[in-house]
Parts: structure tokens; sequence; C-alpha cells
């Protein structure tokens, strides 16, 4: 099947019941099957009138108690903003794909980009963390869908799967494991009692407890800045507190939610670091690279998000360069240069999207530095 | 390491994508080989260019995109003269004969033409043309099985017109008379 596809298998293997999306390519396939399969399994789509809509009915359908998702691609992503930032600060469990293509603006909507990674950190205003992850083939698509619904309810926030067009659109062998070899994290619902509890004060690891709307709770869910009973405190030490917390119950665990695949990096001179589908074109550079008889270490960020900067610091220590490959004109690069500093040459082989990399740029590249 | 690499081109509405498909189908599922199969395409519906490349290999398949085909099908000319340079060293063309002239393939090239459109007409059904074209490669390509080739097609295509693809399948695998 192909990424999009199995994107939605993940998603209904990781308990998503609820999707709100407005077809958009090149992440239609992913709606159109959740139009299909949802209902069969008593979930509910909505095509809704526009992506707005859609990033903040998943936000309702969340405190309604189910597992939410929608599907974008770039022009979609950019109208959905504020709504992600409104999922950051209520603390609502859900899931954005962003099946990305090339931009700005309608730019090539049948072909791929990387252009969305600086946007899913930092495109809706104010100080937050999110977590992302990018996949680099069909199977993934499947099990990062899942670890993306996981992330969600276990740090409460809104949890971002990175594809490409070129990932949602291959077709690869996708093996779907029985679902009780398939671990879920379950919505964190608080122990206490309607009267004694407030949405915001019930917390382990810095993350609030959840109740359910219907339940009895007499709650108050707002995106102004608010205190642990969640009205609205409009000031400075509220702010800070709120804010801090957010922020560091990321940060705190980064360890857990970082992950990398790795090769050869023990005695490698020059380490390519590379995401989503352009790990793929990567590591056949590296491959030739090799053949050559250098040593090269490859470097897979499967979250791109928070950033594995204590890595990229460590290793910055013991090799010459690193070589950033992304379709786009610089985003990640930029993240990986302010972790090595001037410890290690940092360089980006970059285009605009469309298409991916040859792998003989990024050959041409690593001779480069090396020389 | 056996590495088969495949492009199939042609305009939208030939079922080239669903070549594409099918072929990757049937290494990966049914032959339990690894496949990979990445397509482009543009945003119209039909008529436009568009192209799958299919890789099918024993070992798991890193680099998903097709180098040098080792087979080339081509639909129409204009993938034959885009696709046709890159082809490997005795690799094969395999073309509509009625509307691809392959000159620009190289002089290495094996070239088998079928009238595939024409043969799926006469069965009753232009759209099956793909399958008449599956049923050629599998006669040329020994890395992916006709057997799995027809499974593939029987979980692929709509239930009723299984029977009909089957049929325009056969017909493809046992054409004599490639030039």
């Amino acid at each position: 099947m192909d990424g999009d596809s199995a994107c939605c298998e993940g998603a209904l293997a990781g308990g998503c019941r609820f999707v709100a999306g407005y077809p958009i390519t090149p992440s239609t396939e992913v709606v159109e099957l959740m139009a299909r399969r949802l209902p069969k399994i008593g979930g509910l789509f909505i095509q809704m009138e526009d992506e707005i809509a859609s990033s903040i009915a998943i936000s309702g359908a969340a405190w309604a108690g189910a597992k939410t998702m929608t599907v974008t691609s770039g022009p979609g992503f950019s109208l959905m903003m504020e709504h992600i930032g409104y999922a950051v600060m209520t603390e609502t469990p859900c899931v954005f794909v962003n099946v990305q293509r090339g931009g700005p603006s309608t730019g090539l909507p049948t072909l791929p980009g990387q252009q969305d990674m600086m946007q899913v950190r930092w495109g809706s205003h104010g100080d937050y963390e999110v977590i992302a992850l990018a996949p680099n083939s069909p199977q993934e698509c499947f099990d990062l869908t899942i670890q993306c619904f996981n992330f969600a309810e276990k740090y409460r926030l809104p949890v971002f799967l990175m594809m490409d067009e070129c990932v949602g659109h291959m077709m690869e062998k996708v093996v779907i494991p029985p679902a009780d070899e398939i671990e879920l994290e379950p919505r964190r619902y608080t122990s206490q009692k309607p009267g004694e509890y407030y949405p915001y004060n019930d917390l382990e690891n810095l993350v609030p407890k959840m109740i359910k709307a219907g339940d009895g709770y007499n709650v108050h869910i707002t995106g102004l800045t608010h205190d642990h009973r969640g009205y609205p405190a409009m000031n400075a030490a509220a702010q800070q507190k709120l804010v801090e917390r957010l922020v560091k119950k990321i940060r705190d665990a980064a360890n857990d939610i970082i992950m990398v695949e790795s090769d050869e990096l023990d005695d490698a001179d020059v380490i390519v670091v590379s995401y989503g589908i352009s790990s793929r074109v990567a590591s056949r550079a590296v491959r030739l690279a090799r053949e050559r008889g250098h040593k090269i270490g490859n470097l897979r960020l499967i979250t791109v998000w928070p950033f594995p900067e204590s890595l990229i610091e460590e290793l910055s220590q013991r090799i010459k360069a690193f070589v950033v490959v992304e379709m786009n004109m610089g985003q990640i690069v930029r993240e990986v240069q302010r972790c090595a500093g001037s410890r290690a040459l940092t360089v980006g082989v970059l285009n605009a999207g469309g298409a991916v990399h040859k792998p003989e740029e990024i050959l041409e590249r690593i001779l480069g530095v090396l020389s | 390491m056996s590495l088969t690499q495949i492009k199939v081109g042609g305009f939208g509405g030939q079922g080239v994508i669903l070549t594409g498909t099918i072929l990757g189908k049937a290494g990966a599922i049914f032959d339990k080989k690894y496949a990979a199969m990445s397509r482009s395409y543009g945003p119209e519906a039909r008529g436009g260019a568009c192209s799958a490349q299919i890789l099918v290999s024993d070992e798991p398949i890193t680099y998903p995109y097709v180098i040098q085909p080792d087979y080339l099908v081509a639909l129409s000319q204009e993938a034959c003269e885009r696709y046709a340079i890159d082809l490997a060293e005795g690799g094969a063309v395999l073309y509509e004969k009625e509307l691809v002239n392959p000159s620009a393939a190289p002089k290495t090239a094996r070239l088998l033409g079928i009238p595939c459109t024409r043969i799926a007409e006469e069965l009753g059904s232009r759209v099956v043309l793909n399958m008449v074209m599956l049923g050629f490669f599998a006669q040329v390509c020994p890395a992916i099985s006709a057997d799995a080739i027809k499974e593939a097609i029987r979980i692929t295509v709509p239930r009723k017109t299984i029977d009909v693809n089957i049929l325009a399948f056969d017909h493809g695998y046992q054409f004599t008379n490639a030039q």
C-alpha cells in the first residue's frame, strides 16, 4: 500500500475514531480512506468546509473523548496554524498529518517538498514546543502514526506526522501486526471526583490528567492564559507558570521522544544528516562514498522536533563535517549548525522541492568537504 | 543482490499507475521479494504524462528510485523518448506497437512491440490494454512470475472485471508476434 493508506491504517490502529479534514493533494488518499473506513468501525469522518474548521473540530472531538486527527498539505497547514496554538495552549491531544508538497502557496500540488519543517515548529504564535516525526517509508507511515497518537496522549499536545509527497504516494509492503501486539497509550483520565478536580491541577510529569465532556465535571477550556482551574488569569505570573510548563513538559522528556537511526557514526569523518524521503536518497550517497573508501556516518532523524541537540553537539566534537540533505532552501541545516557551532563544519545539500536529490549531488558535497 | 528496475510510462487513463501497482504487489506479496513503486503524474486526471517506477529485489530496497531501467514499458511516444535513453545495457523496451516508434532506444536494447490497445479492443474492453501489456511483460521478464502477476491482478481490479482482466493478461502472455 502507499504511505497515505498506511497512515490511515496506522491512525485506526492507533485508536483514532474521529477525523475532520478537507481533501488536498497529495494527502487526499488519507481522507478518502478514512471516509470509507471510519463509519464501519464506529468512528466518524467529517469533511469540513475548510482546514480552519477541520483543525478546531478535532480539538472538540478530543474533549468529547475521541482520539482525533486531521490531514492536509502545505496550503491547508497554513490555515491550521491558529488552532495548532489552541491545541497547545489547551493541552488537547490530537494528531496533524502534513503530506508536504512544494511551496510557497499553491506551489507544486503533486510534487514533494520538506519546506514546512520550520512552520511546524514555529508557525503558530507564542512560545511552545511540539513533537514532529518524519517517516521515510509506507511502513513507517503506519508505525509512526501510531507513535504520534501515543505521544499525543502521553504529553497532551498536538503531534505532527511530517510526511512528503514521495513517501505518501510510494507503495511498498506494509506489515500490520495483530491488534494485541500494538502498544497503545490510553487517555490519562483523572481519578479525582467532580467537585475536587481542576483541569490543570492533577499533574503527572507536568502533564495534566484529562476528563471527558459529559462525565459530570465542571471544566472550562480556553486559549486565554489560565490558572489551574482553567479560568482566564491574564497576568505575567500565570503566563510564566503556564507557558514554562508547556515548554518544560516536552524539553524534559526529550530523551523519551527523540528517535534517530544511525549507522557507522563511531569512526566517521563526515556525518550525513537527513530525514523523510531524503534519507533514502542520502543513504545511497553514503554507500557510494564508502565504496570509495571514505568514513561516512549516516544519521537519520525520525523525530525532528524536539531536535536532537545534545546528540549533534556530542558528534560535532569528533567529526570534520555534517552534510545535511533536505528538500528546502535550508531549515534543519540551521539547527544542525546551531548545535555544531564552530566545532564541525555544517553544509547543506538543498533544493527548493519538486524532486528528491540525485545521489550524485550529495556524493559530490561529501567529497567536497573531505578534500 | 538481484535488483530489477522497471519504468512504465504513458498517458493518464492508460492504466500506467495500475500497471506499476500490480507489478509491485506481485513482487512484494506473491513472489515474496521486496518491491517499491513510485509514481509521477500531473494535476490532470486523464491525458497528462504519467509514469511509474518499480524496483524488485531479493534484499530490502534503500534507494527507491529507478536509475537505469532494465525494462521500459512505453505506452506513449513521449514516454519512450523520455526514458529510453536511460535504459540499462541490454535492457528491453516493451512498447505499444501502434502508438510508439522506439527509435530513441539505444542500439543494444531489445525492442519488443505489441499492439496491446487493439488486442484489448478486440476483447471488447479497451481499458484492459495495460493487462495485455502486463501479460506480455510476464513473458519477457523472469524477475516477477506470471502467477504472481495474475494473483496481483485478482486482488487489485474490481471483482466484476477480474475475468476480462485475466483474459487480457493471457492474450498478452501468449502473444507470439513480437518483432
